[in-house]
């Protein structure tokens, strides 16, 4: 699938999730997303983001434009390589809360995405991926 | 790090969020509204949300705090002016901002705090979120 | 001119790219002549969106862009990189006739008008030699069906933005929110609902209850006959929605088929209140909006 647009950020500082809040933005309006939908995506975003920064020990954020036919979408790889995700299935519950308190904002980023996939490895480090396209 | 500023209406206190806020500039701002409850005895905090276009997971949970601990305090919170796409954007998250009421305006956050204080601090609200 | 490499046709000695690229630069005149006349003769014309001007234009620009790709020798393939400009030309060409409103016979027509001018002068040509003209001619109805293929997918995808467009824009200007009193608004759902009519919908409705500063909505569903499982979650994710902002709903004018639809799919209203018409749903928003507050507002 053409990748039309790329951008990669870091999350190593907790100024980075307000930066990957903005850059999201930035692109849902260039590549003219409907504002809830803008508003969907951003708010997932951020909830990887914190979850890659706080839980992941800081990692990093790929960002990329797609075309496929007359369809847009906006991807987001999130990558660290902290402790891992013991249990993703139970992460993927709601209401699961990870040791520091936080709930794992996971399950809500997936209910916001069109499309959501997730890796992880204990000592290794995770990678989620969400998708949007544009009107869906 | 510039923190969000508090202001005061007779024993209630206003904060516009006008900027997308870092979590330790949140968690400031969650420290300084208790500290102000109780330095001028306020019985109410109206918390202006309409320049905000996202409220994520963690926001949603210090709004939450913030109403909590003023309620510990014998004061009520009211969040208003929150705009549709976040209202869609939390009910589709899954949070639904439990403790925290809301209004649609400063008016109308205002009125609502001010049956609060007429009826002796029970809620009786009508809109609970 | 260079000879480029290709395939050469069993029975000649000399390529045929260069034969009917030679054909073409020379009877160019009469070649467009020809087909300008069969296409006002024709009933898909359409001189009142295009004129004669315009139109020659563009089939002169064809015939050029036809004879250089021709030269390749590649007949089959318009996907390579010697049809581009082609390609480019009849999307453009098949785009601006779509939002012109030609019909896509209209459009097709382009193409399709220039095979019997083109046959007439190669039999001219190659009266001599029946074989030639033969194969000649196949080669180029080979290319061009192909193109024919091509503009109407092109057409296609045009028209669909078209129609995707449109019914984003009546979506937008069929749902009616209406003010009923200084702090009640009504939004009045009429016939079959789909869930994009709905979503946007319930999106304009929670924009007048910000805009308006309305505290109560009432969606009116007297006028919708039935409803399906996404379009009953969108309406409760609507009140939902709302009462986080602040406001509430009252749901009014659920017919008989519409609840036991909602019972057996299980959904739960929660405490939303319902009212059986438009009007008993007024008299409630009347009472809770009301300026004397009673201790009591449940609602009748």
């Amino acid at each position: 699938m053409p990748v039309i647009k790329r951008e990669a950020l870091p999350i190593q500082n907790e100024t980075d999730i307000v930066k990957v809040r903005q850059v999201v933005r930035n692109w849902s309006v260039e590549f003219r997303f409907g504002l809830v939908d803008q508003t969907k995506l951003i708010t997932a975003a951020s909830e990887i983001a914190r979850n890659t920064f706080y839980y992941g020990k800081g990692g990093s954020l790929q960002m990329e434009a797609l075309q496929e036919n007359s369809r847009v979408g906006l991807r987001l790889i999130f990558e660290d390589h902290g402790p891992g995700i013991p249990n993703i299935e139970l992460a993927m519950t709601d209401g699961y809360t990870s040791g520091t308190g936080l709930g794992m904002g996971l399950p809500g980023a997936k209910r916001l995405s069109n499309e959501f996939e997730i890796s992880s490895k204990v000592g290794e480090g995770t990678r989620v991926t969400i998708t949007k396209w544009k009107g869906h | 790090m510039d923190r969000i500023p508090i202001l005061r209406l007779g024993n209630i206190l206003l904060v516009t969020i006008q900027i997308d806020m870092h979590d330790r500039l949140a968690m400031a701002l969650q420290e300084d509204l208790t500290e102000q409850i109780v330095k001028v005895q306020a019985k109410g905090v109206l918390i202006d949300i309409s320049a905000l276009d996202i409220i994520d997971s963690f926001m949603g949970r210090m709004f939450a705090s913030v109403a909590a601990m003023s309620r510990v305090l014998d004061a009520r919170t009211v969040v208003v002016g929150m705009q549709p796409a976040v209202a869609i954007t939390l009910v589709e998250l899954g949070m639904s901002l439990p403790g925290i009421q809301t209004a649609l305006n400063i008016d109308q956050g205002l009125a609502l705090l001010e049956k609060f204080q007429a009826k002796g601090g029970q809620s009786r609200a009508r809109y609970q979120a | 001119m260079a000879l480029i490499p290709v395939t050469k046709d069993k029975n000649q000695e000399v390529p045929s790219d260069n034969r009917l690229y030679g054909f073409l630069e020379r009877n160019e005149v009469i070649l467009i002549d020809g087909w300008m006349r069969d296409m006002r003769n024709s009933l898909t014309r359409r001189e009142d969106l295009i004129s004669e001007k315009d139109l020659r234009k563009e089939s002169t620009n064809f015939v050029r862009l036809l004879r250089e790709g021709i030269q390749s020798g590649n007949f089959q393939d318009i996907e390579k990189p010697e049809w581009t400009d082609v390609r480019s030309m009849l999307t453009d060409l098949s785009q601006s006739r779509a939002e012109a409103g030609f019909s896509p016979s209209e459009t097709v027509m382009f193409i399709f008008s220039f095979k019997q001018p083109l046959y007439q002068e190669l039999r001219k040509e190659f009266e001599k030699d029946p074989e030639t003209l033969a194969s000649e001619f196949r080669n180029v109805i080979t290319i061009l069906d192909r193109f024919v293929l091509f503009v109407s997918e092109a057409y296609q995808k045009t028209r669909d933005a078209i129609i995707s467009r449109q019914q984003q824009e009546l979506l937008e200007l069929s749902t009616p929110v209406v003010q009923l009193w200084e702090g009640i608004l009504a939004l009045p759902m009429i016939g079959t609902l789909d869930s994009a009519r709905t979503q946007t919908a319930m999106e304009a409705l929670l924009q007048q209850i910000v805009e308006t500063g309305s505290q109560i909505a009432i969606i009116d569903i007297t006028g919708v006959p039935t409803v399906d499982t996404l379009v009953a979650q969108h309406l409760i994710k609507t009140v939902t929605a709302a009462r986080l902002m602040g406001a509430d709903c009252i749901i009014s004018g659920i017919r008989p088929q519409i609840a036991a639809t909602i019972v057996h799919l299980g959904l739960d209203l929660g405490n939303v209140t319902t009212k059986a018409n438009l009007a008993d749903a007024f008299v409630v928003a009347l009472q809770r909006t009301g300026k004397k507050l009673s201790s009591n507002v449940e609602a009748a």
